[in-house]
């Protein structure tokens, strides 16, 4: 028994077992292969059953357009609008924040740095990238929030209308995604910036032009799409990040300002779906399916990108 | 005229600032791990890592969480490292460009590409619900398995590209199956690689906590028999991670820091394992 079942993986095994062994080995890898669409189909499918329910019952203008949010009180109202401007205006105003200074070290590690610093400062930046993102959040809370709470009272010391947040605002978090993004746009734009052609660079500083010239009109336009693609990633990570910012928004909604405590459309879900019932659990289904739209339009957008970069 | 270079101002001002955001790059990483390490620090000792939190006992440990991160990984990777290993070989070996090959490499992309949050709400509803496994370890193993799946198949990948095209004409021309050049030759060769994916994959499922949150819960007790430890994996469970987030909530810092100096340290370790067997790989070619 055991000699024919070894004998059927050999080199000299019967043809018959053989071809079948082939087979049966296909199959497995196809099947394997094909859980990938099966994941992402079920994962669609399952967010439109469960978060599509709740637009039809309290209507799609309501949820999307409304502005107030009060799920629990005896007139519930489940406005969602200005939990998805949140997302947005945070997700751009950590872009802004982040992708310079990022893009910035990025050409200090591929073009300015001393190869033994580079080597030095790459892995650090890598590890940023390991970093459990609920330990962002927890020095988020203990650090940048009695320091931002400073600030607040020092801007507003003479408002009487202000309501203050503690230095759980949109800034905070803006802050916190910042630095989250950081280590994605560093390694992508370094990559990209590495990958340029050295005889552009060597070509422009033979013509004359500076070192500083060099980087910013041959080198950082010729990794163009490397970089684009780093911002979308930085786009995706900073929009669907859930837990570091949780307990630095704040925990009512409201307009994205500054100083005012928000919610965005990660925080709406880890923080309400602990107590939330009935519609309003439906509603917190909603903003995850308002979530995965917003992620399969930036995926939908890098993969345009990438095919946009393959062909010059 | 020649030998005397013009400074330019703009020329300064971006100097200055390419390397003061590589300053505030490398100091934000000092102080993020130097913060947790001088916070942590003190909360951190043997009692800690080995102890469960009791009121009875006057305890506070995480040795309950340490061991549902352990059960988290050990469930996980055996799930989703054959998918993904066998997924990546399908992808490099068998399948011929077309309509469906495109298919599996755009839904691998897109599955890499979706947040925690996401897989959490749908392993709640379908792992959770539709298949009656409420919230407990193997609900959030699964869909940990889908989450770090693409992670592994991407790995895979290179690292079966990377294997020289000879090695397969070479096991081919004399004569051995497809199968059995994979199984003899390639894999092993692409060995090196393929760990590091795991290890990466470790790395995401001790750092992760949204998709866990509504999937593996937050018990943080050990079993008292044998047999629950059998059991343990169909028990809500949380990771060290989750405790961080439910001591944060709780406003016990402490401990929360001691989790997260915990935390660093095994990212740490993963990291130099990681970077040592990718080093043997590009060493040994």
């Amino acid at each position: 028994m055991q000699l024919t079942s070894q004998k059927s993986f050999s080199i000299i095994g019967n043809r018959k077992t053989k071809t079948r062994v082939e087979k049966a080995a296909q199959i497995i890898f196809f099947i394997c292969a094909f859980f990938a669409i099966i994941a992402v189909f079920a994962i669609s499918i399952y967010m439109l059953i469960k978060g599509v329910p709740a637009l039809a019952k309290v209507g799609v203008a309501e949820i999307l357009f409304g502005t107030e949010w009060s799920p629990t009180a005896s007139e519930p109202s489940f406005g969602i609008s200005y939990i998805i401007l949140t997302s947005v205006v945070g997700t751009v105003a950590a872009i802004l924040l982040g992708v310079p200074v990022g893009v910035f070290t990025a050409i200090f590690l591929s073009q300015v740095a001393h190869k033994k610093i580079a080597m030095m400062v790459k892995p650090a930046v890598e590890l940023l990238a390991g970093i459990p993102s609920v330990i962002y959040g927890l020095l988020g809370l203990m650090v940048l929030n009695p320091l931002i709470y400073k600030l607040e009272l020092w801007i507003f010391k003479d408002s009487a209308t202000h309501q203050f947040t503690g230095g759980s605002n949109l800034l905070c978090a803006v802050i916190v995604l910042a630095v989250m993004i950081l280590p994605t746009v560093i390694n992508i734009s370094d990559s990209a910036l590495r990958s340029v052609d050295p005889s552009l660079k060597a070509a422009s500083l033979a013509l004359g032009a500076s070192r500083i010239q060099t980087i910013f009109r041959v080198v950082l336009p010729a990794a163009k799409s490397g970089i684009i693609t780093a911002v979308v990633l930085g786009v995706g990570r900073a929009i669907g990040e859930a837990m570091a910012i949780t307990l630095v928004s704040g925990s009512s909604v409201n307009l994205p300002l500054p100083f005012n405590s928000v919610r965005f459309l990660t925080t709406a879900i880890v923080s309400e779906m602990s107590y939330s019932a009935d519609v309003h659990r439906e509603v917190l289904f909603t903003i995850g399916l308002v979530l995965f739209a917003f992620i399969m339009g930036i995926n939908l957008l890098l993969s345009k990108l990438l095919k946009g970069g393959d062909d010059k | 005229m020649i030998t005397r270079k013009r400074i330019r101002v703009s020329d300064v001002i971006l100097t200055a600032f390419i390397y003061l955001a590589a300053a505030l790059s490398v100091c934000l990483l000092i102080g993020i791990i130097g913060y947790v390490f001088i916070k942590g620090a003190g909360r951190v000792d043997f009692s800690f890592i080995t102890s469960v939190t009791s009121v009875l006992k006057g305890t506070v440990g995480i040795a309950g969480n340490i061991l549902n991160t352990i059960y988290i990984i050990l469930l996980t990777l055996l799930i989703a490292t054959p998918l993904g290993i066998g997924a990546a070989i399908y992808l490099n070996e068998y399948a011929r460009p077309g309509k469906i090959v495109k298919l599996i490499e755009a839904t691998t992309e897109t599955l890499s590409g979706i947040p925690s949050i996401i897989f959490g709400l749908f392993g709640m509803v379908v792992f959770g619900t539709v298949f009656g496994l409420s919230y407990s370890i193997l609900t959030g193993s699964i869909t940990m398995a889908l989450m770090i799946m693409p992670l592994i198949t991407r790995n895979t990948q290179e690292a079966l590209k990377s294997v020289p095209y000879t090695y397969r004409q070479g096991a081919l021309g004399i004569g051995a199956t497809k199968w059995y050049m994979i199984r003899t030759i390639l894999l092993p060769s692409a060995m090196p690689g393929i760990l590091t994916g795991v290890i990466l994959a470790v790395g995401r499922i001790v750092g992760e906590s949204a998709a866990l949150l509504f999937t593996a819960g937050s018990g943080y007790l050990l079993p008292r028999t044998a047999e629950g430890y059998f059991n343990k994996i169909l028990e809500p469970g949380g990771t060290l991670t989750i405790q961080l987030y439910l001591s944060m909530q709780k406003g016990e810092y402490e401990v929360a820091f001691g989790i997260a100096l915990v935390l660093i340290v095994i990212v740490l370790i993963l990291n130099a394992l990681a970077k040592a067997v990718a080093y043997k790989f590009t060493t040994k070619k």
